[in-house]
């Protein structure tokens, strides 16, 4: 079947490219440049591909590139950049929750949309909330306390601050 | 990498329609995704064209409709979780939602796949089954309904038509004066296919007594199953401990569970028991509150 061309909205920014029907959206996304989408297991096992499609978490290896046509998608770099990072991001780097970081953009995709709902979460929801992401490293102590230690700064900045931080 | 494909995608329901009926058997519907890309990349599964069905909101709904309550099958297992009505008239479908996957899996994965992917441990299918849940299936012929118990024939085997569609799934909406409940037994608390999984509900008069009582469960038959005479069992009694064991001990012998890398059948089968047991238990209390 014949490529198309489809239209992208990544981190804010739109991209138009010719895709063949086959091209999941981690590897249009990873064509793009987006390499903090990180490719794992391509089952929906890992959630190292995960990214906000529509302001969904979902497992971008899942999704077929023509079905995100026209729709907005952030990844781990459109939450924040290294000079103006996003609570979680900096929360990540300060507690030792990366180790080799592979799985932590897909982490913090998934931390990001539980912040979002619920921001003062317990222990046991944050868990729940990353159990679609694995972290071969084991861990997940770390990444736990990156989430809480997020929600607390993001609490105590208020709500005009979180704002700023953009996603 | 996938193999080639076409990708067809229809705008709407009737559009759909056409395609399939134009183009089936080669033309299979594409839901969430969540199985049939994973097969299509394993080999396991090369269909020649494959239809996107995420764009019809014919199949995006949840609501009352005649004393039923349908359901989209387009909806998606997240949105199973906070829908109100769901909530209300469907506690089992909600519970069994909330912990089928992982979270992001839940945000693609829809209740049609679900059902249509027809695996038995399938976990939007006991409580379905405990619903008394029927399935539409559309085609340009017009719509059928069918019992999900009928439904489901095989392992990933229904009587779906290659020319249809299952557009929604139904049930009446249940008496005030029942309990339903759903439980997982998985090897590990996420992204776990069910060991055993069940769901009971049971309707009781003002004495306590068991007007009616249903009991469903799977991944210990080719398809998920009612446990029919366990049922019998509860009908008319008041739901004692020990009504409860017998219960739990007939549903255990409802199934012919295999062994796999998750379980022998000989656990399969302890677990029914136990299960059906702790849902029984937990509905008691709920009848009585």
């Amino acid at each position: 079947m014949r490529p198309k061309v489809v239209t992208l909205d990544v981190n804010r920014k739109r991209h138009h490219v010719v895709l063949a029907p086959n091209v999941t959206l981690l590897q249009a996304l990873r064509e793009l440049g987006c390499t903090d989408v990180k490719s794992g297991c391509e089952k929906g096992d890992c959630g190292a591909c995960a990214v906000l499609l529509d302001g969904k978490a979902v497992n971008s290896c899942l999704v077929l590139a023509w079905q995100a046509d026209g729709s907005e998608i952030i990844t781990n770099a459109g939450l924040g950049t290294v000079d103006d990072p996003h609570p979680l991001q900096e929360a990540f780097a300060d507690s030792g929750a990366v180790q080799c970081g592979y799985c932590t953009p897909g982490m913090i995709i998934a931390a990001k949309t539980l912040l979002d709902r619920n921001p003062h979460p317990t222990e046991e929801e944050i868990r729940e909330a990353i159990s679609g992401n694995l972290c071969r490293c084991t861990g997940y102590g770390q990444i736990v306390q990156a989430v809480q230690i997020a929600a607390e700064r993001m609490a105590a900045a208020g709500p005009v601050t979180v704002t700023g931080q953009g996603g | 990498m996938l193999p080639d494909f076409d990708l067809l995608t229809p705008q709407t329901l009737p559009q759909a329609l056409d395609m399939l009926a134009t183009g089936s058997p080669d033309v299979i519907p594409l839901a969430g995704g969540t199985n049939l890309i994973v097969d299509m990349r394993d080999g396991r599964h090369r269909p020649k064209a494959v239809m996107d069905l995420r764009r019809l909101d014919e199949l995006r709904s949840i609501h009352m409709d005649d004393g039923h309550i349908v359901v989209g099958g387009g909806m998606t297992i997240a949105e199973l979780m906070t829908d109100p009505l769901i909530a209300e008239h469907g506690a089992p479908l909600g519970e069994a939602a909330a912990v089928m996957a992982n979270p992001l899996v839940r945000n693609r994965a829809t209740v049609a796949g679900n059902l249509v992917d027809a695996s038995p441990a399938a976990d939007m299918a006991p409580p379905l089954l405990v619903l008394n849940a029927e399935v539409e299936l559309v085609s340009q012929e017009g719509m059928r309904r069918v019992r999900l118990e009928d439904f489901l024939v095989g392992v990933n085997d229904t009587l779906l038509q290659p020319q249809e569609l299952l557009a929604a799934v139904r049930w009446p909406v249940p008496s005030p004066h029942s309990v339903g409940a759903f439980y997982k037994l998985g090897l590990r608390r996420a992204v776990a296919c069910s060991v055993v999984n069940a769901a009971t509900m049971v309707m009781c008069d003002m004495d306590g007594r068991c007007q009616q009582a249903r009991i469903a469960l799977g991944a210990v038959a080719p398809t998920p199953i009612r446990a029919h005479a366990a049922e019998g069992a509860l009908r008319g009694q008041l739901l004692t401990e020990e009504v409860i064991a017998k219960a739990a001990r007939v549903s255990a012998k409802a199934t012919c569970p295999i062994d796999d890398i998750r379980g022998t059948a000989d656990y399969r089968q302890r677990m029914v028991e136990v299960l059906v047991r702790r849902l029984l238990v937990k509905s008691a209390v709920g009848v009585r509150q």
